[in-house]
């Protein structure tokens, strides 16, 4: 029987009295790598927030893999924005790794010998292994982006959420990350990403979810990411770019 | 008198005894709140004790210290739940809900201790000396509370410190695995009352920040290490405890509070100056080193190229 990685049923999500995210409705087919775009304000990391639960939800339902969000915990790996954190915190790139695996551990217990192995295998997937035991503020912010993604992976989850994992990273990071998540797509990991490249999309994401406020499209990249659905989500703002440019971004 | 005396002192032993505790968990817990980013929070907890010592003083109209550290612990949980409920139902940032909390329960707490000043109990009551704090007045019974809420502090931060960690450094994290964020919150909160509580008879409700948040801070200087800072956070607050408490004990009529808290500032100067790496001498002494490599492979070059 099919059943969907997510499943989202008429998400409501309000910050004071205004809607940020209007009765969203989805839902995601396993393995697959799942790009959400839109405009600035539409509220595209909310929309991750509110699955997650980190912010509270007027209404809707989020179910994973056919069960409900609290039972599957264990299952969902996130990357939070990297800003969200005060990177001068006194720990190093392999402890912060090592927190992906505080879910599975539970109370009371020691991060010890397996939880580091685990850690330094996640780093090596990222290219990290040689910073392991760097201060994390002497990281630049594409390695900082790297250990979060690492901790991610430490997570061992059968779906992500990444908000803007390529913000502030240079080419080369962003090859690898998107080469790591194209691999967890491969071994049937749901990854999704809050992207903002237009010039990307079509050749990262075999999905693509068009945001703005509401779920204006959302199915394979080939179908969903046209000029009329985009001119429709980003409300016109596209017009500026010439038919050139455009067909160049949308071949 | 010497240190022999004092050492031989049983009372000031007492007080040794007690303010070493003191300083050892207000440092191990204030680490947690520095990192957090809630310096604030212990002053406005320390301040919000003073009407909760005022109102149970009133209530009981006797003075016992167990009554009046009830009370501060009662009034420093009225103050987390009012700065809690101002920061989470409406838009003002918990930097300005804290100066909020804090000055309004100072000033009902001030407002009551004059009235109670100019009650027939009048001076008798001694309240005002939890303004500043008084170690003359701790009795043995008080420095076995302080040793038992510094046992539990520090008991308690070791047995959550993987929770503690990850709800310092990444909150939205561990809200995702499903740490119970909110409960956590309210959690070190409350340790921070407790390290408040005990702390009110030996430094004042004025001063007790500093006790929290100084050491943290000189603690920092020294490490990259989250638990490092955390055992010799505990222990700069202990040397301040034991340093202040010796300094008062053999100068006359110096209080122990104000210059336990000093002790403290002393630490965090030597530190802050001293420190490898992070210390102020130490950057500098890189950034002019470095000047000079650089100044000198650009005259080398200049040199064997020339114009």
């Amino acid at each position: 029987m099919y059943q969907a990685a997510l499943k989202v049923e008429n998400l409501t999500i309000a910050y004071h009295k205004k809607p940020v995210v209007e009765d969203v409705s989805f839902e995601v087919p396993e393995g697959n790598l799942i790009g959400i775009i839109g405009p600035n304000g539409a509220g595209k990391s909310t929309l991750i927030k509110g699955i997650l639960e980190l912010i509270p939800k007027l209404s809707g339902e989020v179910t994973i893999s056919g069960s409900s969000y609290k039972l599957m915990r264990k299952s969902i790996g996130y990357v939070p924005q990297r800003e969200s954190v005060d990177w001068d915190f006194p720990t190093n790139a392999l402890d912060v790794v090592m927190m992906g695996r505080y879910g599975h551990l539970g109370w009371l217990k020691r991060p010890g010998k397996a939880e580091r192995h685990k850690a330094m295998e996640c780093l090596d997937k990222v290219g990290m292994v040689e910073y392991a035991n760097r201060q994390i503020s002497q990281l630049s912010g594409g390695q900082q982006q790297r250990i979060f993604l690492a901790r991610a992976l430490a997570q061992e989850a059968d779906i992500y959420f990444m908000d803007e994992p390529f913000v502030g990273v240079d080419a080369a990071t962003e090859k690898a990350i998107i080469q790591l998540l194209m691999e967890l797509k491969e071994k049937g990991k749901t990854v999704l990403v809050v992207h903002h490249d237009l010039s990307t999309v079509k050749e990262y994401f075999d999905w693509t979810m068009l945001l703005n406020k509401k779920v204006m499209k959302i199915g394979p990249t080939k179908e969903v990411f046209i000029p009329e659905y985009l001119q429709e989500t980003y409300g016109g703002r596209l017009a500026i770019l010439s038919d050139a440019q455009s067909g160049l971004l949308l071949k | 008198m010497n240190l022999l005396d004092i050492i031989n002192d049983p009372n000031t032993r007492w007080i040794l005894l007690g303010t070493m505790f003191l300083g050892l968990s207000s440092g191990v817990i204030g680490s947690f709140a520095y990192l957090r980013k809630q310096s604030l929070l212990g002053d406005t907890l320390a301040h919000a004790a003073l009407p909760g010592i005022c109102v149970a003083f009133i209530l009981t109209g006797v003075k016992s210290t167990s009554f009046f550290l009830i009370g501060a612990a009662l009034a420093g949980l009225v103050a987390v739940f009012l700065i809690s409920v101002l920061t989470r139902y409406s838009k003002i940032k918990q930097d300005a809900a804290l100066g909020i909390v804090l000055s309004s329960f100072f000033g009902f707490g001030i407002v009551l201790l004059t009235q109670i000043q100019q009650s027939e109990y009048g001076n008798q009551s001694g309240l005002d000396t939890f303004l500043f704090g008084q170690t003359a007045s701790m009795v043995m019974s008080d420095v076995y509370m302080m040793m038992t809420v510094s046992f539990i502090l520090i008991f308690t931060c070791t047995v959550f410190f993987k929770e503690f960690k990850l709800l310092s450094f990444d909150p939205g994290f561990a809200k995702g695995i499903g740490l119970p964020v909110v409960f956590l919150d309210y959690f070190i909160m409350m340790l921070i009352v407790a390290a408040v509580v005990i702390g009110i008879q030996a430094v004042g409700v004025v001063l007790m920040a500093s006790l929290l948040i100084t050491p943290a801070v000189s603690a920092r200087y020294w490490t990259e290490r989250l638990h490092i800072m955390v055992i010799l956070s505990g222990i700069f607050g202990m040397l301040s405890g034991v340093s202040g408490t010796l300094i008062s004990t053999s100068v006359n009529n110096l209080p122990t509070g104000p210059l336990i808290v000093l002790s403290a500032t002393v630490w965090f100067f030597f530190s802050m100056l001293f420190a490898p790496k992070r210390g102020v001498l130490s950057t500098v002494w890189r950034r002019l080193s470095t000047k000079k490599k650089y100044s000198l492979e650009q005259d080398k070059r200049k040199g064997s190229h020339p114009l």
